[in-house]
């Protein structure tokens, strides 16, 4: 008897959070849902039902094919940058170098500052000004000799969008580099011992013992940041504020809905957003939990 | 540490100081940048040292952002609390005093912090105006708390997770209630996990923009916003702009500083196994 009451009394203290989130979470998407098959224009709710219209819409839109097609350029580069990078470093300060511990908090402090503050750095970082007044990088590579790497950087005409990828790059690899890190760490060196024993070469250890024995930890980082990458918004923002080159869905989103009052349209761009990240989290979550279970 | 891996490889240095170039150049020139006079800010020298240390770059700023950083703090400080409070009484419930279904309702809690929030934004929105708090810092006071809710009881979820059973069991035992066993022995074992939720909340509502920029009015805009906008404005030279985001960043960098071993923890959170 005693038991039973217990439990309740745990569920009472969990109740008010589980409320909030069912609410602020799972009934704002449903209501969300509802706004983006609605005719909503204007300051007022309109909820006149236009059942798929504002999501048909959508796709005929040439602003969101932009959207689409910057959000898979910047998702590429940006990803598959910072794995790389990342992978790089972990490797580099996995070989027991002196000073390890110094340049590894170096490469990870981005991580403690805003989008909006890397933003408005790289953005005269990358100040895209040609001829005499060259700045920023250009202005580097051009003092070192290097005018071949001069760039009109997120101005340039079609590709500005991967440029926008160097900024979240230095913002995130760290972030990679640390789950590589410790992934590297888990791996005992009686493996790696055992097989120079063998006689295998560095190169063969890491491609065929420790590559494979990271890709776990590589899935999970693409996760993560690939869920970041859909999401990009502030960064974008701060670097060149609302340009329609430089579009991608979480700006057409805030754009349409809070300057424009396209309420029906904004929530539709909404509710895909979240459907592209419900295909990545979904899978993994439920890989996650499935995991733990066992343990 | 085996022998062969500390054979003398002094060349790994030259990537590794190229690397840390990378990431400091950055920094290097908004501290340049400030301590400029306002005579020497040129974007055509931008990369050479000040002659001597001045202030009016980081003064100017200052006295633009002064107000929304106070802003930030009386955002930041109550959302970082409630948030910890809350993470830590659901994680005790959920790993140590568990109803039947709370392993269901887990993973529902845990997508929450996943969700793009534009998903979410125009009912906030809407709501924030029927209960009066849109345009204040209260409304993202508590934005900040609800949706933290899933990361900050992951975190002690996991944490809790690692108190053993049997102490918690013999407590029961000992006729403790849920409120007592939690209070006298989880609590008191909570200290590293109520710094990890709070550098990590913190640093969350700190470095949000996407909240603020929709939620709150100008005059209560935290630290971001402002920003942001005075980034985007003509009128204002970028070198008071990079003296700006240093301002802005400082509380943050020191977090990082000082307590890094929490802040990586919190990360880590983050990617659920890791």
């Amino acid at each position: 008897m005693r038991y039973k009451t217990e439990q309740l009394q745990g569920f009472a203290l969990v109740a008010p959070s589980i409320l909030a989130v069912l609410i602020f979470v799972y009934g704002f998407i449903g209501w969300s849902m509802r706004v983006s098959l609605s005719q909503w224009k204007g300051l007022l709710p309109d909820y006149t039902w236009v059942g798929l219209q504002n999501y048909l819409n959508l796709f005929k839109d040439p602003r969101f094919h932009i959207d689409i097609r910057n959000t898979v350029i910047f998702t590429l580069l940006f990803v598959g940058g910072s794995l790389v990078l990342g992978l790089l470093l972990a490797i580099l300060l996995d070989q027991g170098l002196r000073g390890e511990g110094f340049f590894r908090s170096l490469y990870m402090f981005p991580l403690a500052i805003s989008f909006i503050v890397t933003g408005v750095v790289w953005r005269w970082l990358m100040n895209p000004a040609q001829g005499a007044r060259l700045s920023g990088l250009n202005l580097i590579f051009d003092s070192l000799g290097l005018d071949f790497l001069i760039s009109k950087w997120h101005t340039t005409p079609q590709w500005g969008i991967a440029f926008i990828a160097i900024p979240a790059i230095w913002q995130m690899s760290g972030y990679t580099m640390a789950l590589y890190l410790g992934g590297l760490r888990a791996i005992p060196d009686s493996l790696r011992e055992a097989a120079r024993v063998d006689g295998a070469s560095e190169l063969q250890i890491y491609r065929r013992i420790i590559f494979p024995l990271l890709s776990p930890i590589t899935l999970s980082a693409m996760i993560i940041l690939g869920h970041i990458s859909l999401k990009v918004f502030d960064l974008i923002i701060a670097v060149a504020g609302k340009q329609l080159p430089l579009d991608v869905p979480a700006i057409y989103m805030w754009t349409t809905t809070f300057d424009g009052n396209f309420y029906g349209r904004g929530a539709a761009i909404g509710i895909l957003l979240l459907l592209s990240v419900a295909v990545l989290v979904v899978p993994y979550l439920r890989y996650n939990i499935k995991q733990e279970a066992e343990l | 540490m085996t022998l062969p891996r500390v054979r003398r490889r002094h060349w790994l240095y030259i990537p590794l100081v190229l690397m840390a170039l990378f990431y400091v150049i950055p920094v290097y020139i908004m501290l340049i940048t400030g301590f400029k006079s306002f005579a020497e800010v040129d974007l055509q020298t931008m990369w050479r040292l000040p002659q001597g240390i001045h202030f009016d770059n980081f003064r100017a700023a200052f006295s633009q952002l002064a107000p929304h950083l106070w802003n930030s703090v009386r955002l930041v400080v109550p959302a970082a609390i409630l948030s910890s409070i809350l993470g830590s009484l659901n994680g005790f419930v959920l790993a140590r005093w568990k109803f039947p279904g709370a392993d269901v309702i887990f993973p529902f809690l845990l997508f929450g912090m996943f969700i793009p929030y534009q998903s979410i934004l125009i009912p906030l929105v809407q709501f924030m105006r029927s209960i009066n708090l849109y345009g204040g810092v209260w409304g993202l006071v508590l934005t900040h708390v609800i949706y933290g809710i899933p990361i900050t009881t992951l975190t002690f979820r996991n944490y809790y997770a690692s108190v053993p059973k049997e102490l918690i069991e013999s407590a029961r035992i000992d006729g403790a209630t849920m409120m007592q066993t939690y209070r006298r022995i989880l609590l008191p074992l909570s200290l590293p996990s109520f710094v990890v939720v709070l550098i990590w909340q913190f640093t969350a509502a700190w470095n949000d923009f996407l909240f603020a920029v929709v939620l709150s009015s100008p005059e209560n805009w935290p630290i971001t916003v402002a920003l942001n906008n005075m980034a985007g404005s003509q009128i204002i030279a970028w070198n008071v702009q990079m003296a700006g985001a240093f301002i802005a960043a400082i509380p943050t960098l020191l977090v990082y500083i000082f307590l890094g071993r929490y802040f990586l923890r919190g990360l880590m959170a983050g990617a659920l196994k890791g």
